[in-house]
């Protein structure tokens, strides 16, 4: 199989050549500020050109980029003073999601968020961000806690889908992922969610219940993932680009569907990039839709979730044209 | 009475479930039995009882008194919000879909009684598209809930199903998050949803509102689970063990309160209901 990030290629030549004259003035001391930032400029608009026509398959290889910043990242860049929480206090602490408490911009929250690991040790512990039935179960704990404490919820998404194995099928997989979204339907204070980068399917959802619904521009959010449904359909798993378009799984087609409320735009370049330029650029976005959550009252809230959701849904009624849900 | 009121209702219906002929093979003991006799007894095989899969028209019959039933939502059809093709199109699919099981999508909701109570039932169709959940069956079932909600009555759901519908893609799962929101503000008003899992419910079903009753039945040896058994095996290469993702599995590792055969359990049902409904 081929690289599946040729596509960067190109940026990757001339982040090559940048580097190189960077090494050579500080090595030689002869002043190459000129050339640099002339490469510079055709790097940046290379990567607007290239960006701009991203494939959905691209989009959701970007998502999965061994470098996209994780939830422990956005901990680091986004919020001060966490204190992490751990353990469902039933079986154990699954560490595919984290839970912690920090301060966004000065306001307390709750931070619940999937983890796929950076290395080899930790992408093992954290099982590669499949979680466990304990996972979801440590995340609605804590859910509980910002509740009867009203901290807002930030639930950041990024999982390849709920872990498919014997033991979590034999702990309740099914029943874990269900309790979770209904209890985050009703759940009596805010909660914004985004999904970071892989947004797989149920698992996904198993955290991913709302107020709002945030999703960065180079993540994806589906029903199955792209292989799957090539496989399915095709039965043919290298159909994953055709699969991943006819999905419709991008930030700007589910915003177009109204399930999404804003792409939250990523640094040139991708959110691997520049984790900290993009921990800044969500930290804004969650700062504005929490101000616009917490004018609300609660029962108003909850009341704007459940239509948010109620709404999503197209059919035809007896001879008449496709009509949205109420 | 019942009996011979199903045997009307299903004339040339379901030809996937028992096949044609007069005989029938068991998959479960191998014998070949006649295949009146399996109809008469609620399509259960009557040497061993095996559950053959059953239509949701059926189901209803079985379970709803006679002349208590009205359908609700019956004209409701899928549209094509993705503008989804596979080969052929989804509206292609669904017409095909609709011809061959005379029904409009995967699940029919309505209010009836059931042994002398008023509930809304909601039984999924195995037969249309696997029974998947899309826009319809999402909104259906909410709007059974909703109705449920507002007239303080029981809601039971009988679910067959492979999970969430790819062809409606991401609006198709949030669907699960649409139906357990519906459930959540029927149970704050205090209102009873039994749950029946039968023969197959899995995934993005079984992970939402089939997995949220107050009371969770399955019938016998019935699949039930989250990921498919050979999904696991693929992707982790783990052995499964003897009678995995089966109702009885589910029952030992405490995911559900009883397994009820097909036979009894409109009577255990309407026993549930009695301790749990106050009108
Ligand atoms: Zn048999």
């Amino acid at each position: 199989m081929s690289n599946p990030f040729d596509f960067l290629e190109p940026l990757v030549k001339l982040e090559e050549k940048i580097t190189e004259l960077e090494t050579l003035a500080s090595s030689t001391g002869v002043d190459t500020t000129r050339e640099v930032g002339s490469l510079r400029e055709t790097w940046a608009g290379e990567s607007r050109r290239l960006f701009a026509g991203l494939t959905p398959w691209q989009r959701v290889m970007l998502a999965r980029h061994p470098l996209r910043p994780q939830s422990s990242d956005y901990v680091d860049h986004m919020l001060d003073d966490f204190v992490p929480l751990a353990g469902d206090r039933r079986f154990g602490d699954d560490e595919a999601i984290i839970t912690g408490m920090g301060r966004l911009g000065g306001i307390p929250v709750m931070l619940v968020g999937q983890q796929k690991g950076k290395d080899v040790h930790e992408r093992k512990r954290c099982n590669f961000g499949m979680p466990h039935p304990e996972g979801y179960r440590k995340a609605m704990a804590k859910m509980r806690v910002a509740e009867k404490f009203n901290l807002p919820v930030i639930a950041l998404v990024n999982t390849p889908g709920a872990f498919p194995g014997v033991e979590a099928e034999e702990r309740g997989q099914s029943i874990a992922i269900a309790e979770n979204i209904r209890d985050m339907s009703n759940l009596r204070t805010p909660i914004i969610v985004v999904v970071i980068g892989e947004g797989g399917s149920g698992g996904a959802l198993g955290i991913g219940v709302g107020d709002r619904i945030l999703m960065l521009q180079n993540s994806y959010f589906s029903v199955i993932s792209p292989e799957g449904c090539a496989a399915i359909l095709w039965k043919d798993g290298s159909k994953r680009d055709l699969a991943a378009e006819r999905l419709k799984l991008t930030a700007g087609e589910l915003a177009r569907f109204g399930i999404v409320d804003e792409a939250v735009e990523e640094p040139a370049g991708g959110a691997h990039r520049q984790p900290a330029v993009m921990a800044g650029l969500l930290k804004d976005a969650l700062l504005k839709h929490l101000r616009e959550l917490q004018a609300l009252t609660m029962d108003e809230l909850l009341e704007r979730r459940y239509r948010k959701y109620r709404a999503i849904g197209q059919f035809i009624e007896s001879a008449g044209a496709a009509t949205a849900a109420r | 009475m019942v009996l011979d009121r199903l045997r009307r209702a299903n004339t040339g219906r379901d030809p996937k479930k028992i096949p044609d002929g007069l005989w029938v093979k068991c998959p479960s003991c191998a014998k070949t039995v006649f295949k009146r006799l399996v109809e008469e007894r609620l399509d259960t095989c009557p040497e061993c009882n095996h559950h053959f899969r059953m239509s949701a028209r059926k189901r209803i019959a079985a379970l709803i008194d006679d002349g208590t039933w009205q359908e609700w939502d019956a004209d409701m059809s899928s549209a094509d919000p993705l503008g989804f093709v596979d080969g052929k199109g989804y509206p292609e699919r669904i017409a095909q879909q609709q011809a061959k099981t005379g029904l409009k999508d995967a699940v029919i909701c309505g209010g009836g009684k059931l042994a002398g109570h008023s509930i809304g039932l909601g039984v999924s169709a195995f037969d249309f598209n696997g029974g998947s959940m899309g826009s319809v069956v999402g909104e259906k079932l909410t709007r059974l809930v909703e109705r449920c909600t507002a007239a303080r009555m029981p809601v039971i759901i009988v679910s067959a199903s492979g999970g969430a519908r790819m062809q409606e893609g991401l609006i198709s799962l949030m669907q699960m998050a649409k139906t357990s929101a519906a459930l959540a503000r029927h149970a704050e008003k205090r209102q009873l949803f039994i749950s029946v899992l039968t023969d197959p419910t899995m995934a993005g079903v079984m992970a939402s509102y089939a997995s949220l009753g107050d009371v969770i039945v399955a019938e016998p040896k019935a699949m039930i689970g989250f990921t498919g058994a050979r999904v696991i095996q693929e992707t982790i290469k783990q052995e499964l063990p003897e009678g995995f993702q089966t109702s009885e599995f589910l029952h030992k590792y405490g995911q559900i309160d009883l397994i009820a055969t097909r036979q009894e359990m409109k009577a255990e049902l309407a026993r549930i209901v009695s301790y749990l409904h106050h009108a």
